[in-house]
């Protein structure tokens, strides 16, 4: 447990040692936003066994409020996000009422299409702008103090979005609350004969996942000055469920390293490209960078296959495995 | 001019012929979805980029074999099937033991992978495919015009949606069929080759997907992306029908399309989103769908 505690204060520590590092400050909250997207979809798959498959519908929703609220309206940043993150709670609620009312592969073939109705009506509505997105939506300064145009000041802005909303999770998921989930997850009819309202607990969840989600989302939309239609895509909802499988789904921490995994690739993947295509003198691997899709695909497909438990699945069952060995010896 | 709530009634039944087309398409899709998700316990999302697969057969017959539309229409959809025995024998066999989801995240990782390398090769923008000649121009029925080629998508989809369903209710292969929906083992204890019979339903399922895409080649730009911005939609229409039968799909497909059609005409900012909207009610009314069975 204590190592465990080591571990947080150590990372806290490198991310708080970012920005000196010179490591670019825009990529790493880049991470960390998809971080915390990857973590409050996992709450949902994870720990209460609910596959959504249309959480982008929250990431763009807030996006988008919180990019009018602030452009439009006047909100200052502080005030936008909040706005996002209500709307992404309302959306939740609506969505959410909706989908619980089917389990399983339901489940997910309803968020899809509740979140490709989202995307229509932004692609639509007058103020998204369409096509082209809500650009240039001004980051002004938090609570009148931080001026946010400076990209370190953002940074530790959205780390601290950041370790609140893996705070929230971390207490979610230790919290009574969080043990009826994973009782939804592993047997719902017996949650249900030990008298818990699995339904509420289950809107419940997906309202904290929605929240959540949009708080990514505004914070991302605040990192980029601009959100786009791709934040509500279903290849959005699509890569976030590979962040949490790469990662591990049911962990904590898995979904982080999921995130920090598939960002680097969709911006390394290009120069991968290049270099196979040097080595083997196959022309075509240039273009991998313009397809990541391809490479998503791939690994999709190969972590459904032989990967399922993910990078921190398969790591701690590892050390289960080394600790009886070590035990029994 | 004759006018229908102020609407000239060519346009009227134009956009209701329009409907009606899309509604085929969802129609032999949901139904490729509904015989394989009954055997196989899995929602194949790939059924979208297989039919874009079989579009870009078709194109690819014209334009590298000099193959014609109908040649491809009868081709494609066995090169589909023969993928999609691929697919089955190396890659879904693993799952059946697993929760349904992986089924669903497995065939979504195919579906990336086909639109990237369709992507990668033929760009996003779409290949013209022109409308094989015995089907140009259109018949003036009196009250309308009815453009060839349209007519037939409607009536070559109803025609294999009703073998279909003929297969699968009425004869004995069908009977097999639905017996090992009911209760694989048992089936299995009498002899019967079970795993074959999956994988050749899938392989039947996403030829069918194959087959729409071929007929949709003409009227539609053949893009890598077709396939999935129709997919999502006919999942909404499965939500809506459920599964559970093979009728049920069809008069489901059909029916949706043509209402898409009906809000083209009278509030078109609504017609992409109309189906949605109607599964929202469903779902509140009816959950299990309109022809679905509550588990």
């Amino acid at each position: 447990m204590n190592r465990q505690a080591l571990g947080y204060i150590l990372f806290v520590a490198f991310l708080a040692a970012i920005p000196v590092l010179g490591i670019y400050p825009i990529f790493a909250m880049k991470i960390m936003c998809y971080a915390l997207f990857a973590c409050a979809f996992n709450l949902l798959l994870g720990f209460t066994g609910l596959l959504s498959f249309g959480h982008a519908a929250f990431l763009g929703g807030a996006a988008y409020a919180s990019g009018h609220a602030i452009k439009a309206w006047g909100f200052s940043p502080e005030l936008g996000i909040l706005y996002g993150v209500a709307i992404a709670g309302v959306m939740g609620i609506v969505m959410g009422a909706l989908a619980i009312r089917r389990s399983g592969i339901y489940f997910a073939m309803i968020t899809m299409a509740l979140s490709q109705m989202v995307y229509f009506f932004f692609l639509q509505a007058k103020f998204t702008g369409g096509e082209d997105g809500l650009q240039g939506v001004p980051r002004g300064t938090l609570f009148g103090l931080i001026d946010l145009k400076n990209d370190v000041n953002l940074y530790y802005v959205v780390m601290a979005i950041f370790i609140l909303g893996y705070l929230i999770i971390w207490r979610t998921v230790h919290s009574p609350f969080g043990q009826v989930l994973k009782a939804i997850r592993e047997n719902e009819p017996r949650a249900i004969s030990l008298g818990y309202d699995v339904e509420r607990f289950k809107l419940l969840a997906f309202v904290l996942s929605a929240l959540l989600a949009g708080l990514a989302g505004s914070a991302k939309m605040l990192i980029f000055v601009s959100a786009t239609l791709s934040d509500a895509t279903w290849q959005m909802s699509g890569l976030v469920i590979l962040m949490t499988l790469i990662g591990g789904m049911g962990t904590l921490v898995g979904p982080v390293i999921g995130a920090f995994i598939v960002v680097l690739l969709e911006n390394k993947v290009g120069d991968f490209g290049a270099a196979i295509a040097k080595y083997t003198g196959v022309e075509w691997f240039q273009r991998l960078g313009e397809s990541v899709t391809i490479v998503i695909g791939f690994i999709f497909v190969i972590c459904v296959l032989a990967f399922r438990r993910g990078l921190v699945g398969e790591a701690n069952a590892w050390l289960e495995k080394r600790k009886s060995l070590s035990t029994r010896a | 001019m004759i006018t229908i709530f102020g609407i000239p009634l060519q346009a009227f039944l134009g956009q209701l012929l329009l409907g009606l087309v899309n509604g085929s398409f969802y129609a032999i899709l949901s139904l490729g979805l509904a015989v394989i998700f009954g055997l196989l316990n899995v929602i194949n999302f790939a059924h979208g980029a297989l039919y874009m697969f079989g579009a870009f057969l078709a194109w690819m017959g014209l334009s590298y074999f000099g193959l014609s539309y109908w040649a491809m229409l009868a081709l494609a959809p066995v090169i589909v099937g023969l993928f999609g025995i691929l697919i089955e024998k190396f890659l879904l066999k693993h799952l059946y033991k697993l929760d349904h989801l992986y089924g669903l995240l497995l065939t979504f990782g195919i579906t990336l992978l086909m639109e990237g390398l369709f992507r990668s090769f033929y760009g996003v923008s779409g290949q013209p495919y022109s409308t094989p000649e015995a089907l140009r121009g259109a018949t003036n029925l009196g009250f309308m015009v009815l453009p060839n080629y349209r007519a037939w998508v409607v009536v070559a989809s109803l025609v294999v949606c009703f073998a279909t369903w003929f297969v699968i209710e009425r004869t004995r292969l069908g009977a097999l069929l639905r017996a090992g929906t009911e209760n694989p083992r048992l089936v299995e204890a009498f002899g019967v080759n079970v795993p074959l019979m999956i994988t050749l339903t899938y392989a039947f399922g996403v030829a069918l997907a194959g087959f729409a895409g071929v007929l949709a080649a003409p009227i539609l730009q053949i893009s890598p992306l077709m396939g999935s911005n129709l997919i999502v939609v006919v999942f909404a229409v499965v939500v809506i029908g459920g599964m559970g039968s093979i009728l049920g799909a069809i008069v489901t497909g059909l029916g949706l399309g043509l209402i898409e059609g009906l809000t083209k005409v009278f509030w078109p900012e609504a017609s992409s989103t109309v189906v949605f909207i109607i599964m929202a009610i469903v779902l509140l009314i009816r959950p299990a769908g309109l022809f679905g069975k509550e588990k």
